[in-house]
Parts: C-alpha cells; sequence; structure tokens
C-alpha cells in the first residue's frame, strides 16, 4: 500500500502554479473513450492499496490507482463483489478509473450503477485542496452529495484520492440460460421478465438469442430456471464477453455508440448492427450515420447517446446538453477547477 | 422591497388566494416537524402551475428575496423553516401523479405527491415505489427528494436517490431543468445525485420520476429479544456475514421496547435489553432460504428468545412496536429530541455505551431505536420543554452524540438532513476548505443565494467562532447569538 497524495498535491499545485493542464491516467485502460489533449500526465498508478475492509460492513475504502482485479479478488476471498459489475477494458484498469469513467456491467437494471454504489471519497480540487465527502457509512445527508457527482464526470471536478464504495455478499447461485428469439419478442419478453420477482442479473439480447442471467439464493435460482426454461450454458462466458466487449459483436473498425433509453423503448430505427443490454435499457450500436442523427435520435427516445469507439479523432462524442444544463456544467467546472486544469475536453470539448 | 409591493408584484401572475400574508394564515406553516423553531414567513404563496413557480423565483431572484420551499412540512431538521424577510414557497396544490409507466417501470410525479400514494396507485400493476421513511402516509415526494430520505428499508433498497430517475427543477433565477433522464442515466454530470438530499439549496423540484420495482412476492419478519445490546449488535454482523441483506433490519433499546409495549402491545420480551427485527422479502424460495439462514446464525448468537411471524397478522404487530417507537416515546415524555447519527456498525456497543454515560451526565434519559442493517442511529433524548434549561440541555446532549457519531467515522445524519437543527455540527464534520466547496457548488446553482438561505452548510465565519467557543460541556456562551 502507498499513499502518494501529498506528492500527487505538489504536482497539482505546481501545475496550477505555471497553469499548465494535466491529464489524469490511472491504468490507462480507457483512453479510448476520449481525445486526449495536450497537458501533463498526471499519473495515479502507483497509489494504490486498500484503506480499509470490514467486510461485515458493507463498505471498502481504497487508493484511487488500486486495481480493479486486485480489488475485486480480496473482496471474492470473502465471498463479496462490487454490486455493479464495471467492466475493465484492460488488466490495468483502476478503481480511479472506473469511478471516473462512471461505467456499470449487465447488473445495472437490477443491482444498481456505479454511482449507487459510491459512498464517499476524498479528492484533490482544482486549487491543490484535499478534501473528504460522504464517509464510510450506508446513510449520510450531510452537505451536498460531491461523491456521486465524481462517478462518470471523467476526472473533470477534481483528482479521485480514495473511494468508499458499499459492497454486497456474492450471490450462492447463478445460472446463465439462452433463448432464440426476435428482437421486437426478446424486447418485450425483457420488460415482462423485469417486472417479475424473478432472481435477475441480466437480460440482453445478441440479435439471435435472449440471455438470462439468474443470481440469487439457490432456491430462488433454480425454481426460476424451471419456469423460464431455455437452454441453459454452463459458464458465464457470454456474460464476460458483454462486459469487456469481447463478444464478436464488437469487432471490426465501424464506429460503436452507446445508447441509454428507456428500457422498453422499440427497437430504433437506424442503420447498423445492434447489440442490446441493461433488460433494454442500453442499445450498443455499430453504425456509419451521422453523430447528429444519432443524438436526436436518442433525444427522441428520452435518452442520450455516445460514441465510445472510433476510428477517427472527434472532439464532441456525448450528447448536447441543453442551454441551461450547459450552463450549470460550466460553473460547476469552474466551481471545481477555476483554473480548467484537469482532463479538459475528456467529457465535453467545451471544458 | 416592502411587503406591500410584493404582494402586488405576486399577484401580476397569482390568483390572491394563492397568497397569503395574514399572521393568521401563516401560522400553519412556521415549521415544520423539528417545532422547537417557528418562525413566520414575509408571505407564503401556494402556487399551482409550474409557470408560477418560475416567476417567483425570477421575481425573488430580481428583489433578493430569501425563498424556502415546503412539502408536507414533516421534515425533522427545519430545512422547511421559513425566512423572517422571505416567501414561503408551499407545493401542496402539485398533488397529481402525471404518468405510470408499466413498461418501464416508473412514474412521472407532482411534487406534493405523498410518498405512500405512489405505491398505492401502482399496486394494481403488482409494482411499488421502494423508500419507505417513518413519515409516508404524509410526507411528500419533493420532499423525500431535497432530504435524500430513507426508511427502514434502506439496506437492501437504498435511499432516495437510487430510486429516481429524473426531476425536472426550477432554478433560483426561475429556468425549468430536466436532471437526470427517463433511462438509467444521463449526459453530463450527475446533477441528479448532487439534487437529491439538497435541502431546497440549489433548485426547486416541480416534478420526480421514480423508478418503480416488482412487489416482493413473500415477506418474513424475525424477532430476535438480547439481554445484552453488544449480542444483538454481533447477531447483526454475522447475519450480514452469512451473505444475507434483510430487507429491513432494526433494532430497539429496553426503554424503546418499554414504551412501544405499553402503547401496541406487539409482544416485545419486556426483560430484553435489545430486540432485533429482521424482515427478509423476495420471492417465495428466497425468502425460505435465507430465514432458514438466519434462524441459524440466531441459533449461535445467545438471544433469549426469537420467533418468526407466524401470520400477516403477527408480522404486522412485531412492525407496529417498531414503527410506534417515536409516538410511544412521546407518551412517557412530554417531549423528546430525536437525533439521526450514522456509525459504522462495529462500533454499535461502545457509541450505546457512551450514550448511556451522557444520558446520566445530562439527567436526561435516552431510548435508542436503530437501523441496525445500516448503522444509523435514533437516539430519542427525553426532556421536558416547560422546565427551564431542559430543551438546551437536551441539545447540547446531541450536539455530543453526533460529535461521537462523526468521531467513529460516521455522520452527524443519516436520513433526516442538516436543516436549521444541525447547522453547527457540520462544522465538526467539514474542515473549512469542505464547506467552502459546499459554498461555491451552491452559487454555482444560485448565485444571489436565494434559496433557503442559512440551512445546511454553515458560514466559515459561523463554524470559527463556535470551534473557539465550543468548550465546557457543549455550553455555548452565547445562546442569544443569531445561527445562520
Amino acid at each position: 500500500m502507498s499513499d502518494l497524495s501529498e506528492i500527487i498535491q505538489q504536482q497539482i499545485l505546481h501545475a496550477v502554479e505555471n497553469q499548465r493542464p494535466l491529464n489524469i491516467v490511472g491504468g490507462n485502460s480507457k483512453s479510448f473513450l476520449y481525445q486526449t489533449q495536450a497537458g501533463d500526465t498526471l499519473s495515479l498508478h502507483e497509489h494504490q492499496g486498500i484503506v480499509s475492509y470490514q467486510p461485515t460492513e458493507l463498505v471498502v475504502t481504497a487508493f484511487a490507482g488500486t486495481k480493479l482485479k486486485d480489488l475485486q479478488n480480496m473482496l471474492a476471498k470473502h465471498h463479496q463483489r462490487l454490486p455493479f459489475d464495471p467492466p475493465h477494458f484492460g488488466d490495468n484498469a483502476t478503481l480511479g478509473g472506473t469511478i471516473a469513467a462512471g461505467l456499470s456491467g449487465s447488473t445495472r437494471p437490477f443491482t444498481g450503477s456505479a454511482r449507487d454504489y459510491v459512498l464517499g471519497c476524498k479528492i484533490i480540487n482544482g486549487k491543490g485542496q484535499i478534501m473528504q465527502f460522504g464517509g464510510q457509512v450506508m446513510k449520510n445527508v450531510a452537505g451536498y452529495d460531491v461523491s456521486r457527482l465524481m462517478v462518470g464526470a471523467m476526472g473533470s471536478l477534481g483528482v479521485l484520492l480514495e473511494i468508499s464504495l458499499k459492497v454486497l455478499p456474492v450471490p450462492t447461485s447463478e445460472c446463465y440460460l439462452s433463448q432464440p428469439r426476435d428482437t421486437q419478442d426478446a424486447l418485450r419478453l425483457m420488460q415482462t421478465l423485469a417486472s417479475q420477482n424473478l432472481p435477475l442479473s441480466g437480460l440482453a439480447y445478441d440479435g439471435e438469442a435472449l440471455h438470462i442471467r439468474l443470481s440469487g439464493a439457490e432456491a430462488a435460482v433454480r425454481a426460476a430456471r424451471k419456469k423460464l426454461g431455455g437452454e441453459q450454458h454452463d459458464t458465464n462466458i457470454f456474460w464476460r464477453q458483454l462486459n469487456e466487449q469481447q463478444h464478436s459483436f464488437f469487432n471490426g473498425g465501424m464506429p460503436l455508440w452507446r445508447v441509454s433509453v428507456p428500457p422498453a423503448t422499440a427497437d430504433l430505427p437506424i442503420s447498423g448492427k445492434q447489440l442490446y443490454d441493461w433488460a433494454g435499457g442500453l442499445r450498443w450500436i455499430k453504425t456509419d450515420e451521422t453523430a447528429e442523427k444519432i443524438f436526436k435520435l436518442a433525444s427522441r427516445h428520452h435518452g442520450h447517446a455516445q460514441l465510445f469507439r472510433t476510428p477517427d479523432s472527434k472532439t464532441l462524442r456525448r450528447q448536447p446538453l441543453s442551454s441551461g444544463l450547459k450552463k450549470l456544467h460550466l460553473q460547476l467546472k469552474h466551481s471545481f477547477d477555476p483554473q480548467s486544469i484537469f482532463n479538459h475536453g475528456q467529457l465535453y470539448p467545451d471544458f | 422591497m416592502k411587503k406591500a409591493q410584493l404582494i402586488a408584484a405576486l399577484q401580476a401572475f397569482l390568483p390572491e388566494a394563492a397568497i397569503l400574508s395574514s399572521k393568521e394564515s401563516q401560522i400553519p406553516f412556521e415549521c415544520d416537524a423539528l417545532s422547537a423553531y417557528r418562525q413566520l414567513p414575509l408571505l407564503t404563496v401556494l402556487p399551482d402551475t409550474i409557470e408560477q413557480i418560475q416567476a417567483v423565483c425570477k421575481l425573488c431572484h430580481r428583489q433578493q428575496i430569501p425563498l424556502v420551499a415546503r412539502g408536507a412540512g414533516t421534515g425533522l431538521s427545519g430545512g422547511a423553516l421559513p425566512h423572517e424577510q422571505g416567501v414561503l414557497l408551499s407545493l401542496a396544490k402539485f398533488n397529481q401523479i402525471l404518468s405510470i409507466d408499466t413498461a418501464n417501470r416508473s412514474a412521472r410525479v407532482q411534487p406534493g405527491v405523498r410518498n405512500l400514494a405512489i405505491s398505492e396507485a401502482v399496486a394494481q400493476y403488482g409494482l411499488y415505489y421502494a423508500p419507505d421513511p417513518s413519515s409516508q402516509i404524509a410526507c411528500t415526494i419533493g420532499g423525500n427528494v431535497a432530504e435524500n430520505s430513507g426508511g427502514v428499508h434502506c439496506l437492501k433498497y437504498g435511499l432516495t436517490v437510487h430510486n429516481i430517475l429524473q426531476l425536472k427543477v426550477v432554478t433560483a433565477d426561475g429556468e425549468l431543468l430536466t436532471i437526470g433522464s427517463q433511462a438509467f442515466d444521463s449526459a453530463g454530470f450527475d446533477l441528479l445525485a448532487l439534487m437529491t438530499g439538497s435541502e431546497g439549496l440549489l433548485g426547486i423540484i416541480v416534478e420526480v420520476t421514480v423508478k418503480l420495482l416488482p412487489k416482493p412476492e413473500r415477506t418474513q419478519v424475525i424477532l430476535a429479544a438480547f439481554d445484552d445490546v453488544a449480542k444483538a449488535g454481533r447477531a447483526v454482523a454475522d447475519i450480514i456475514a452469512a451473505g444475507i441483506i434483510p430487507a429491513g433490519l432494526e433494532m430497539m433499546d429496553k426503554l424503546a421496547i418499554q414504551a412501544a409495549e405499553v402503547f401496541v402491545h406487539a409482544g416485545y420480551p419486556l426483560e430484553a435489553e435489545a430486540i432485533l427485527l429482521c424482515e427478509i422479502d423476495g420471492n417465495n424460495e428466497e425468502v425460505s432460504e435465507h430465514i432458514m439462514q438466519v434462524h441459524q446464525v440466531l441459533e449461535n448468537s445467545d438471544p433469549i428468545s426469537f420467533a418468526t411471524a407466524q401470520s400477516e397478522q403477527q408480522r404486522n404487530l412485531f412492525w407496529a412496536g417498531r414503527k410506534a417507537a417515536f409516538p410511544a416515546v412521546g407518551r412517557i415524555s412530554p417531549d423528546y429530541y430525536c437525533m439521526d447519527g450514522t456509525i459504522p456498525k462495529e462500533h454499535l456497543a461502545s457509541v450505546l455505551q457512551e450514550i448511556q454515560r451522557l444520558s446520566k451526565q445530562y439527567e436526561l434519559p435516552v431510548a435508542n431505536v436503530f437501523h441496525a442493517g445500516d448503522g444509523n442511529l435514533h437516539p430519542l433524548i427525553l426532556y421536558d420543554a416547560n422546565k427551564p434549561g431542559e430543551l438546551v440541555r437536551a441539545e447540547n446532549f446531541g450536539a455530543d452524540i453526533l460529535k461521537l457519531c462523526v468521531q467513529v467515522g460516521g455522520s452527524i445524519t443519516g436520513e433526516h438532513g442538516v436543516g436549521i437543527e444541525k447547522i453547527d455540527q457540520m462544522c465538526t464534520q467539514f474542515a473549512a476548505d469542505e464547506l467552502a466547496q459546499f459554498h461555491s457548488v451552491k452559487a454555482a446553482f444560485d448565485p444571489q443565494g436565494i434559496l433557503n438561505p442559512g440551512k445546511a452548510v454553515p458560514t466559515l465565519h459561523r463554524c470559527a467562532e463556535l470551534g473557539a467557543m465550543h468548550v465546557h460541556h457543549g455550553q455555548l456562551p452565547h445562546p442569544e447569538l443569531e445561527r445562520f
């Protein structure tokens, strides 16, 4: 375990003094998500280690540079897990990068998202001040929820030093089923299943089959398996490959869009190929359509789109914000990072 | 702007009946459920359209008039306490469920809709809204969002922040914003999380889209009694260690048990030092399996007795005692002061011991009710407001309990909010830089500081002064000083 908080703080103060922008890097596993801008690298990957972990408290606190797989392995030893099932996108993925990117895996509709499990964090803002928000307890409503504001902010508001997360027990039983379906049928069935009392932890459709993952008490999983039927698989390989985008759907160089919509939304009318996760709430789309068209489509369906992987260098990769929200974003950015030192352009081109 | 001018300006867009200006008509609004604090506002308005709310905000923003939003007024921290020179904005007329989307399992509701009314309206579809604060019959969803309310089922189902999808918010300058989305996430910063629990300081919530869940197929509750609080605390840890997340895991201490038993005859063993209520819900098979496992854990935790409710009637009875704990304590004491600290569960026994010591020191009895699963303590300090000095003593006792919670790594408030009540204790939990950051977040939303001024986040000046003063037994030497 090594606490490099002070060294990191010095680097930030130096950057502030010299007005040099910083690019915060953990394991560099998610750099495909943005267009890197000019700036010095602020590396967090050596700031690693578990600060505290008490399994019966269901809380773990770790330095941001802790490798995600190390954290998950340690939790697994105590039969616990990160319930939001974060994708790694590489062996070096860190906890800090995972929280900054705010990505959640296939369990998301059933057990919640990365931000749902963040209880507190220690950050350094753009003035070089070390600050702690939230805490290491399940319930805490003292002060604004700055910790959850950090989730998905792509490091634009501050450098994450330490993160406290709620963890949960590993389910005692899991089961993987698939049923051949057409798209319409699969989308409809996902909503029917999600509205029932089933131990679901994944509902995805790959264009051919509806994939169902069950997790929970042994008797509950057994009963649900019997009720739902379909082909049973011995391993969770489909779900692992889906989470890490190693499924064959993700092959090839076509731009990949992540479109988040209300789960019951009908099949989106757009050219290209689609894969459906999050019980229908997340649509992965491989298409050559213009960004403008996709943003419009997502917004028409009460959702939003993000150009997730692209062979070209594009700066605007996320759904444009309304003017009111944009103003708030700029003001919040200014509040945390008045000199705009951190991760310029990683979330939106203008900050 | 003088009161008469303000009334005239409001009349331009509000009907006469929606503006209350007399003392008599405004008395119902002078406090929330923290009735020790009372203040009449300059004016009270009851708009019934979002456009009217926008106009009120614009006017107040332009004239720099404080604006305090209010739902049902069931809050326990004085968050809805009016401002002497300000306008109180009641959202009582926004009481409609706008739409129920069964396919997406969500409902769009106005902020003045009661918490329980949502679950009642969607019950016919086999769905419900999970957060259930004890005031759920009366409290409104807008207030729940402003306070990030919890309830007895948070351990498994989370707080309000985990159960909402989208908000419509009117900002201090009258702009209408949509925050969050109908999907599972939204573009940009997580402003939905930031708004939730912001106690009316960042915007006026005018519409909420809540997430609905399938109603559990079956619910079971186990009641276990212990002759030692520490044993009950260990049983809580052992249940979690067994890999079970109960829907509810509640603890009561001796005084709370006795008060509740006399009041509702729930069948609680009067000789117990502590009881645990462990509720398991889910589908039929899951509940059976988990109940069996909890039984095994309890057999090894040396209880006086334990039993699973044998019928729905008995289950309700077991819960009735817990749910009536506050009014039950209200019957044995003229007044009580409810605290809301949270602690890591491992410190439960030592914290309860220290609370007992403080109880002797302050010569005030305390009954403890505890959301044991998520470490949220509700010590109820018994006092008599008519006896000189008792309220101040109760408040100082409470402040010491909260300091203790922070010392062991917890928080001054788990679900009731800071409001006006715990504004001084914020100085214990946060350092100056952190408080300054909060003020800067506030300024990003409300540069003039008109929304609910003086609540939730103390000024640095106030904390500095407290730091210098806060010495002997927490007795403030200048109680006459204004609190901001």
